[in-house]
């Protein structure tokens, strides 16, 4: 066990695991932000992506001794009240099925916008690419991910 | 206006009571008061639920309307109380949808299955609304002292125009509730609806987009500690033994024990498939913590002997099926498949004379499809939660058929239904694999024997590897056609490996004079389960695929040839037990005819189209595509679909949209295949989601419209698409697809 501060959604949290927990495990059983899900565990499904200083990340495959200092934000942190355009965007277009991809499917939007504002269907494709939505909605994901661009752009 | 019975009189379990802050509370079963027809019941899918529930209106105008349903993505947490919203006649602002737990004495049957969820509830549903609204009515008729047929409402607001008095539904919901509940009431006309086919927003949706914990996954209790299984490593092997001396020692592991997810003497229902009847439990205090033990833990396993296994069935006697021992691979599975197809199977329907038909035909065309076993993998790796006391026990999680589930844990527990309570959460995905709740009793046994709140999550890897999959299928199908190019006989030999997918009185039996249908099984120790559109999404892709070919073969339009076959089953049908209506049957046809441009596109894309009826609903596609490096690129699926009245149209086209994306990944790449028993894949880096970029780039989902009470949604769009998606990728290589996955490989991500 070993000692840690994090900067998680603005917040600093200290917390005490084995240093090899991978943040996902962290984020859920430890601070109980559960929006963070767990999907494969090995990053191939996307479920757990979080920012880590503005980056998309699998929080699955992140060892809490290798976060340092770098700013955390999850699903809970990106906007204080749902309201980030990514988050309008996917209400606007009624996104979700079942729903457990898409907070890791709207963490991985953000981060592209934040770098690509204005991203084509290529480059949506290419981002998004890497977080499986197993009801199929990925029309509506791209939908919904230019309806935010264009919000973020207006 | 319908004027209809509520049978309420009769039952008592329709109560009116006044809420302790004031207001109205209407309990209600809904389906016990549609009046079916014996038909009808025999009609109703192996899968079917009733539904109950109640309603409750506060003195600040406050509508709450109970979802009793499990929500895993069909979205009937909306679509169904907007239809008790409609005849209610409130504002959908003013509603309050809320999750209700498993309760047998309020409610019964609360399934997710078969498509069904609107279908049977349709009725109850506005009953239930009109006749709170009803009531409310008759209050106001009361204090007011005018005749009830003068009063109207609006949104919410009781009105008497001639003498100008009007009131909110909240200050009424007081005298409402000494009303004595209608024996009939007035459904609203369909001209006059105004939330139904408005589409509505997920009523969950801001809770998704924020992370909020609806999911079992999410849950977490005081004390709670985190369990998870380890199950044998192939299909034929159970438990030899195991060593914990080093697990025990490991940080944060509380136990190590195995246990009996069923008892020996244990009858089971048809939802009891239980795959490893003995596992190796190990508890602790984190996740983390779990999954090293997990990784530390050394099992021996063996090879278990042929047992029998004591079954009672959905429906009929009871029965006794023999497990075989072995490990099995696909390879063999393939070969014996194959082997299975030239033998002497079971005639489930013919008609005519097949024999001759072939004897004297001018051409015969046989084809061969087969599809694999395939996991359902739904995002949400399976979990659930007990708190199993001395005598009660408190669960929660996502579970497709609570009603059984809480039936076989008391049984394993010993402990009386009563005394068991279930919170059903949001499913992170179905598709049928939630039915089988053997991580329910397993979780149970785990919590009563550390005497603490426990729950349990399977890694991807558990998930994956546990079994309960869409089963392995292969059709044989041949067909005799005349000098004139008629097809003039039609031979089905279907089969499976444990279960024949064939459903013999279905389309296009009934359009043709000599028909056969032949059904064969393979006994497996690999157990199946159902997957979204059970058996139909393995025929549909199988003939409509063959359909296509024929009609190639006798020079006419692929839709053309369809809706000729469909005009003469409409006209003169061959047989009595055909279980479509041609007619509906070709509307979708030329629905999607009309609506995918059809024969009129650019040369670079190609189309294909298929249709097919299951769950009680008709939808046909088009696909269109493009081939880019060796890979299909799909420019754009149309879909037509009749499922009558539509509640929530934006919601029901995202539904279908998923039915389609899920039927496009699965053809092209999804499939499980084992080699001595061991599954050869076991999470995403092998086994092939499909993914956005492999999406359709556009999907257009067009309802029929009529005045049909709704049908089936979350099912049919799904198994049609396969087989549009061959015939398309046919036009675009000049080769036939047969056998699935199409493509198979694995995407090769960026990250």
């Amino acid at each position: 066990m070993a000692k840690f501060n994090l900067n998680i959604n603005g917040k600093e949290r200290e917390i005490d695991v084995d240093p090899t927990t991978p943040m996902l495990w962290v984020l859920r059983d430890q601070i109980k932000l559960v929006g963070t899900k767990y999907g494969c565990g090995i990053a191939q499904c996307g479920a757990c992506t979080v920012h880590l200083d503005g980056t998309a990340v699998r929080s699955c495959q992140l060892p809490i001794s290798s976060v340092g200092d770098k700013e955390i934000t999850t699903i809970e942190g990106l906007s204080e009240k749902g309201d980030h355009p990514v988050q309008q965007a996917w209400l606007e277009v009624d996104v979700p099925q079942c729903g457990y991809c898409q907070a890791g499917q709207i963490m991985t939007a953000s981060a592209l916008l934040e770098k690509n504002p204005n991203p084509t269907d290529e480059e949506i494709e290419t981002a998004m690419n890497g977080n499986i939505c197993r009801c199929g909605t990925y029309t509506r994901i791209k939908k919904a991910v230019k309806i935010a661009a264009n919000s973020i752009n207006a | 206006m319908t004027l209809v019975k509520t049978a309420i009189g009769r039952r008592s379990f329709i109560k009116s009571s006044a809420l302790a802050g004031g207001g109205l509370m209407l309990g209600f079963n809904w389906l016990a008061s549609c009046k079916m027809t014996p038909e009808e019941v025999r009609n109703l899918p192996k899968e079917w639920f009733e539904i109950n529930g109640y309603l409750k209106i506060a003195d600040n105008g406050q509508v709450t309307i109970m979802s009793p349903n499990p929500e895993g993505g069909q979205n009937v947490k909306t679509a169904m109380p907007m239809i008790v919203a409609e005849e209610l006649d409130v504002d959908w602002n003013d509603v309050i949808v809320e999750q209700a737990p498993l309760n047998t004495d309020l409610y019964s049957r609360q399934f997710i299955g078969g498509s069904q969820a609107i279908r049977t509830s349709w009725e109850g549903l506005r009953m239930a609304g009109a006749s709170a609204r009803h009531m409310l009515l008759m209050a106001a008729a009361e204090e007011w002292q005018v005749p009830l047929e003068e009063i109207t409402t609006e949104s919410g607001k009781i009105k008497h125009t001639a003498s100008d008095k009007s009131i909110s539904y909240g200050a009424m919901a007081s005298a409402a509730a000494k009303v004595s509940v209608p024996e009939e009431v007035v459904l609203k006309e369909r001209s006059d609806f105004k939330i139904i086919g408005a589409s509505k927003k997920n009523v969950d949706g801001l809770k998704i987009v924020t992370g909020k914990p609806l999911f079992g996954i999410d849950t977490y209790s005081e004390g709670m500690l985190t369990a998870m299984i380890v199950h044998p490593p192939a299909f034929g092997m159970k438990l030899k033994s195991y060593d914990n001396t080093t697990l025990i020692s490991m940080p944060g592991i509380r136990d190590v024990f195995t246990l009996k997810v069923l008892e020996d003497d244990y009858l089971r229902q048809h939802f009891d498939t239980c795959t490893f009847l003995e596992v190796v439990a190990i508890v602790g205090n984190s996740t983390w913590e779990v999954m090293n033990a997990k990784k530390a833990i050394t099992v021996e396993w063996e090879p278990f002997e042929t047992y029998a296994e004591e079954r009672q069935p959905y429906r009929g006697p009871q029965q006794t099926l023999s497990i075989p021992s072995g490990l099995e691979s696909s390879e063999d599975h393939k070969a014996k498949m194959m082997e299975m197809a030239s033998k002497k199977a079971d005639v489930v329907r013919k008609d005519g004379n097949p024999e001759k038909a072939f004897r004297n035909a001018a051409k015969i065309i046989e084809r061969t499809y087969t599809a694999p076993f395939l996991a359902h993998n739904c995002m949400e790796p399976m979990n659930f939660f007990a708190d199993v006391k001395n005598d009660s026990a408190q669960l929660s999680g996502p579970l497709q058929k609570a009603e059984l589930t809480e039936k076989a844990v008391s049984t394993r527990l010993g402990i009386p239904v009563e005394k068991i309570d279930i919170e059903l959460t949001r499913l992170g995905g179905g598709y049928g694999r939630r039915s089988y709740a053997h991580w329910a009793l397993e979780v149970a046994v785990i919590s009563q024997k550390m005497k603490a709140p426990v729950k349990l999550v399977y890694t991807r890897e558990d998930d994956m590897t546990g079994g309960i999959y869409r089963p392995m299928y292969q059709v044989r199908y041949k067909a005799a056609l005349d000098a004139k190019n008629n097809l003039t006989a039609l031979l089905v030999n279907a089969g499976g490996i444990p279960e024949s997918p064939l459903y013999a009185n279905r389309f296009p039996a009934g359009a043709i004079d000599n028909y056969q249908a032949e059904s064969w099984t393979i006994p497996t120790n690999i157990t199946i389960g159902s997957f979204r559109a059970p058996r139909s999404n393995f025929m549909a892709s199988a003939e409509q695929s063959f359909l296509d070919e024929i009609a190639e073969a006798v020079e006419k339009d692929p839709i053309d040839f369809r809706l000729e076959l469909l005009d003469r089953a409409a006209k003169n049908p061959v047989g009595e037990k055909n279980d479509y209506d041609a007619e509906r049957y070709a509307g979708v046809l030329k629905l999607v005819k009309e609506k995918s441009n059809w024969n009129n596109n650019n040369s670079n894309s190609k189309q294909g189209v298929a249709a097919y009826f299951c769950h009680n609903s008709y939808a046909a596609q088009v696909v269109d595509m493009t081939w880019e490096n060796d890979q299909p690129k799909i420019q754009k699926v149309t879909c037509a679909i009749d499922c009558g009245i539509v509640i929530n149209p934006d919601a029901a086209s995202n539904l279908c949209e998923g039915g389609i994306v899920d039927g496009i990944g699965n053809a092209l790449y999804g499939e499980l295949t084992f080699k001595d028993g061991v599954p050869q894949k076991s999470n995403f880096d092998s086994y092939r989601m499909i993914r956005i970029s492999e999406s359709p780039k556009e999907i257009d989902v067009h309802f029929v419209k009529n005045d049909i009470d709704p049908t089936g949604l979350g099912e049919p769009t799904f198994p049609p698409v396969f087989a549009a998606l061959a015939n398309a990728m046919y036009k675009a290589t000049g080769k036939r697809f047969y056998n699935q996955p199409f493509i198979g490989g694995i995407t090769k991500l960026n990250s």
